[in-house]
């Protein structure tokens, strides 16, 4: 089994936090995550919308990279942690075994690339790597300094397991809750844990896109929650950095951290606070401080 | 028994019956070119087409034909051998010629109603043409033998279809036994408060039937049993019902209770299933009041004295006749049958099974059957509605379709849900006065008075929400949602995502197949639909009987139906077996083994291999012998037989060889 890492371009620009610790957890796990190579972009939902065949050979050329990096292994996995990337390539992995024309029109175009098709490299996204493949009793085993005490709210959105609930349960996902009882964590009974973040539309058509985001952030609250916890990093934007602009608008506070679950793995890993990227949370509050004695460097709201 | 001659009465002569089936055949199969060809297959003299062979006109062909000696031999290409095969033996046989020498190529449900391309169509209707008139070149003259039908039924299954199938019989005067695999009969009938839409006691008019039924001098009714075994074949099956130890004894039993009054465990701790769980009951037990035998039970799951033995038995003291009897052992009883009713009933749907509904997760979140017991006045609450807290709801919404018409679960429709939930929102009106709120996706009322019934709710004031809720949590957006269930629905006729807030909710569920509804139609050799419900014969015109000859159906098991149908049907299920019994005789197909003595060399492989005991060997000659009496025609000793001596009336070896070639040389 080999595992590469498939950034995209969140992970290198606004989700570099999540790349860090992500990266760092992996390290600390010693499970190897080369960065795949000459990657291009997982043709998003834009080129979806406009030209299928377009977005899947986008995504086909990354699979071709990553047979070839494999070095023969016919076992290759690529991580992709970013929830519209993991959507996207997945897609692309089901229509390429679903429709073999379209296999075939993707090969011819990969060919003029002078690249081969690859059809058996799969598309998995951290939490099920983490999950199913590393296991719980490893993650609890590297636990240094346990999060009891810190009330989780664990936020999945909606790419991750919808339409295609590869790993969890598409109405109840758990894997991240699981992940977090680990670590020592109590994870909150909310039912909103799929529930729309506003995704794109706080770009878009902002009082609908952080309408959405307020319902999340007030009820994560209301139920008690330190900290929201994510897997995908626009998810991740929409509930931090609209704080502000929310609490304005509604006239309501709605200040709580939200953190990616692999930096909440490296703290409860004792890993450092820089290398998980918790220098670059915007998160005003000093929750995570007090639940969790970071050693070193820069902490969350100090 | 001889060796079948090739030929019996000289050169086979050929009649090939060509039918249209109206346009079912002839849109697709080039019938005039398929005739030429049939004409020039070797024996055939005879080549014709008609609009419908199975017409009076059409089977009168095949008549004259065979009067005017131009043919000894025939084959009709038409439908599927389940529509008509019986009609052209019969027409062949009226004809003068052994019903036998007959043999039907189906170019129908094979060829024309599967095949799109006309010349593909018209090339596999030629094969197996010529596949039929090679076989049946081969064919020879048999005798039909008859058996005596036995003039007792089986009927399993104790809810209100069998119960009425029972009692249907028993009052023609037949023997009837009863397998129920509950300690009472009653069924899901025995669980709900009132009916749609007479709003009858359920109870009240179901009991007195059940009692009829313990009283019959005519029915024989073992609860807490099951079918393990069924041999044989129509008019004569053979079945063996297990009875589990009920640990009282069904003869001296009076039904006073003291034993449970005097059980160890003063109050009851287990949960009780006639209640579906929301009640406790002891380990020795009765389920309901009028529960038919009312015969207590123990639950060796639970009794101490099963699970410590160190109980001192209180129960057996208590019980002056003595029927308490620990020693009870499981006893495996035998009987002759001529037919068998299966009313094996459904299973609700699980409501856990659809995450998004809450069910399980939190309180006052209801099943429907689970309502039927807390509306009902013999119910743990005794027909009080209350929520966890005491209070009463003061909002109720009903959920319609959970677990119906939803490709995540079940694709079809239950059939009796929207009424039910019509009646459960009636009951749950008078009793606590809030207001209820119906969630549903389209209202299905097809029946006497039911449409009716729908008008009143709406007098009633009851509200209606057309929408499939898409979840039910306790997330409340704004204060007045607090404390509430809050069902989050698009209304569909107002075009809107409501956000109803209620105390309580009703998850109408529909009805499943019983979960080992594969494992009983294996036991009596009939089909399941993929869904697990057992398969009728013919959707219109054979409703209630199966593939297998002297199986009948009737009530939920082959299908989700209300009250009126399953007793219908429960009717028509007796009155199919009553058939059967009053013909007296059933006709068997020839279709026995027989040994080929010249190259029988005594092995005896046959032997050891026959279920029925039907070969045996006689010595003198080393030979093996069958007897066409005890033969049910299985096969299995051909297919054992090393040397190839064994050969099967209606399936010989050279026979099948010979039909494939036909195929094999016009494709």
């Amino acid at each position: 089994m080999k595992y590469l890492y498939y950034p995209g371009c969140s992970l290198k620009s606004t989700g570099r936090a999540y790349e860090e610790s992500m990266l760092a957890v992996f390290g600390a796990l010693d499970i190897p995550l080369p960065e795949l190579h000459d990657w291009n972009c997982c043709g998003a939902t834009a080129y979806m919308a406009i030209s299928e065949l377009k977005a899947f050979a986008l995504c086909a050329r990354n699979f071709s990279l990553a047979a070839e990096q494999a070095k023969g292994d016919p076992d290759v996995s690529l991580v992709v942690p970013c929830a519209a990337c993991y959507l996207g390539l997945n897609k692309a992995y089901r229509y390429m075994h679903e429709h073999p024309d379209l296999k075939g029109t993707i090969d011819k175009a990969l060919q003029s690339a002078g690249l081969g098709l690859a059809d058996g490299v799969r598309v998995r996204h951290p939490l099920d790597v983490i999950v199913n493949d590393i296991g719980l009793d490893k993650i609890s085993s590297k636990v240094t300094s346990s999060l009891a005490g810190m009330k989780v709210a664990c936020y999945y959105g909606c790419q991750i397991i919808r339409p295609y609930a590869d790993f969890d349960d598409q109405q109840n996902p758990t894997t991240m809750n699981r992940i977090m009882h680990a670590l020592g964590a109590k994870t909150l009974d909310w039912p909103l844990k799929t529930r729309c973040c506003g995704g794109s539309l706080t770009g878009t058509i902002e009082d609908v896109g952080t309408r959405l985001s307020y319902i999340l952030l007030r009820e994560a609250k209301l139920r008690g929650a330190d900290v929201i916890v994510t897997a995908c990093p626009l998810c991740q934007f929409n509930l931090e950095c609209y704080q502000t602009t929310i609490g304005r608008m509604y006239h309501d506070r709605v200040d709580i951290p939200v953190v990616y679950f692999t930096q909440l793995m490296g703290m409860a890993m004792g890993l450092d606070a820089k290398a998980l990227g918790l220098q670059r949370l915007i998160s005003p509050r000093p929750v995570i401080k007090e639940a969790v004695p970071v050693q070193g460097g820069q902490h969350v709201g100090a | 028994m001889s060796v079948p001659e090739n030929r019996t009465n000289g050169t086979p002569k050929i009649g090939v019956y060509i039918c249209h089936c109206g346009i079912n055949i002839a849109n697709k199969v080039n019938i005039k070119e398929t005739v030429d060809f049939a004409a020039k297959l070797p024996y055939v003299t005879v080549a014709k087409e008609y609009k419908f062979m199975c017409s009076d006109p059409g089977q009168e062909l095949i008549q004259q034909d065979i009067r005017a000696g131009l043919i000894d031999r025939v084959v009709v290409a038409s439908c599927s051998p389940l529509m008509h095969e019986a009609t052209f033996r019969n027409a062949t046989g009226e004809g003068g010629a052994n019903p036998f020498m007959f043999q039907m190529a189906n170019i129908r449900e094979h060829v024309s109603w599967v095949t799109f391309d006309k010349d593909a169509a018209t090339v596999k209707a030629k094969a197996l043409i010529a596949a039929a008139v090679h076989r049946v070149s081969l064919h020879r003259p048999l005798e039909q033998t008859r058996v005596p039908v036995h003039p007792d039924v089986l009927v399993v299954g104790g809810g209100i279809a069998g119960i009425h199938a029972s009692l249907t019989l028993a009052n023609a005067g037949k023997k009837v036994y009863l397998v129920e695999r509950e300690p009472t009969i009653g069924g899901h009938m025995a669980k709900f408060d009132k009916t749609f839409p007479t709003l009858d006691c359920s109870a009240c008019i179901l009991t007195p039937k059940m009692s009829a039924v313990r009283a019959h001098p005519n029915i024989t009714l073992w609860t807490y049993s099951e079918v393990v075994g069924v041999e044989g074949f129509v008019g004569n099956f053979k079945v063996k019902v297990r009875r589990k130890p009920r640990y009282v004894d069904e003869d001296l039993c009076v039904g006073c209770l003291e034993c449970i009054e005097a059980c160890i465990f003063k109050k009851g701790k287990f949960p009780d299933e006639f209640n579906q769980g929301l009640s406790q009951r002891k380990p020795i037990y009765i389920p309901f009041p009028q529960a038919t035998p009312l015969v207590a039970v123990i639950d060796p799951e639970t009794c101490a004295h099963f699970k410590t033995g160190k109980c001192k038995k209180p129960c057996a003291d208590a019980c002056q006749p003595g029927a308490v009897k620990f020693d009870q052992t499981e006893e495996i009883k035998e009987v002759a049958v001529g037919s068998v009713i299966l009313a094996t009933g459904f299973k609700a749907f699980d409501a856990a099974r659809v995450g998004r509904y809450g069910y399980g997760k939190y309180p006052n979140i209801y099943t429907s059957l689970e309502i039927e017991r807390l509306v009902n006045a013999a119910g743990p609450t005794g027909g009080e509605l209350k929520m966890a807290d005491g209070r009463k709801p003061k909002s109720v919404g009903i959920v319609h379709c959970v677990g119906s018409r939803d490709n995540n679960t079940n694709a079809y429709c239950s059939r009796v849900c929207c009424m039910y939930s019509l009646k459960l929102a009636h009951l749950i009106k008078e009793r606590t006065e809030a207001e209820v709120y119906n969630f549903y996706i389209d209202m299905r009322t097809p029946g006497k008075g039911y449409e009716e019934f729908y008008e009143r709710l709406l007098k009633e004031n009851v509200h209606f929400i057309r929408g499939r809720v898409a979840e039910i949590n306790d997330w409340a957006m704004i204060d007045e949602e607090k404390g509430h269930l809050i069902i989050r629905v698009e209304d569909t006729l107002i075009g809107r995502v409501r956000r109803v807030p209620v105390d309580m909710v009703v998850l109408s569920v529909g009805l499943e197949a019983q979960p080992d509804a594969d494992a009983v139609r294996r036991l009596f050799n009939i089909s399941c639909s993929h869904e697990g419900w057992f398969l009728e014969r013919h959707p219109k015109l054979a409703p209630v009987s199966t593939f297998t000859e002297g199986i009948f159906l009737a009530g939920a098991c082959q299908g989700p139906k209300d009250i009126p149908d399953c007793v219908a049907q429960a009717g028509a299920a007796a009155a199919e077996a009553l058939a059967l019994i009053d013909k007296g005789s059933v006709e068997l197909e020839p279709n026995t083994a027989f040994v080929n003595e010249e190259v029988c060399a005594g092995c005896h492989t046959c032997l050891n291999v026959c279920p029925y005991g039907a070969i045996s060997y006689i010595k003198e000659i080393n030979k093996a012998r069958v007897n066409g009496a005890l033969c049910k025609g299985c096969g299995t000793c051909v297919a054992a037989c090393p040397s190839g001596a064994l050969q099967q009336n209606l399936f010989t070896d050279e026979q099948i060889m010979n039909e494939i070639k036909g195929v094999m040389n016009h494709v």
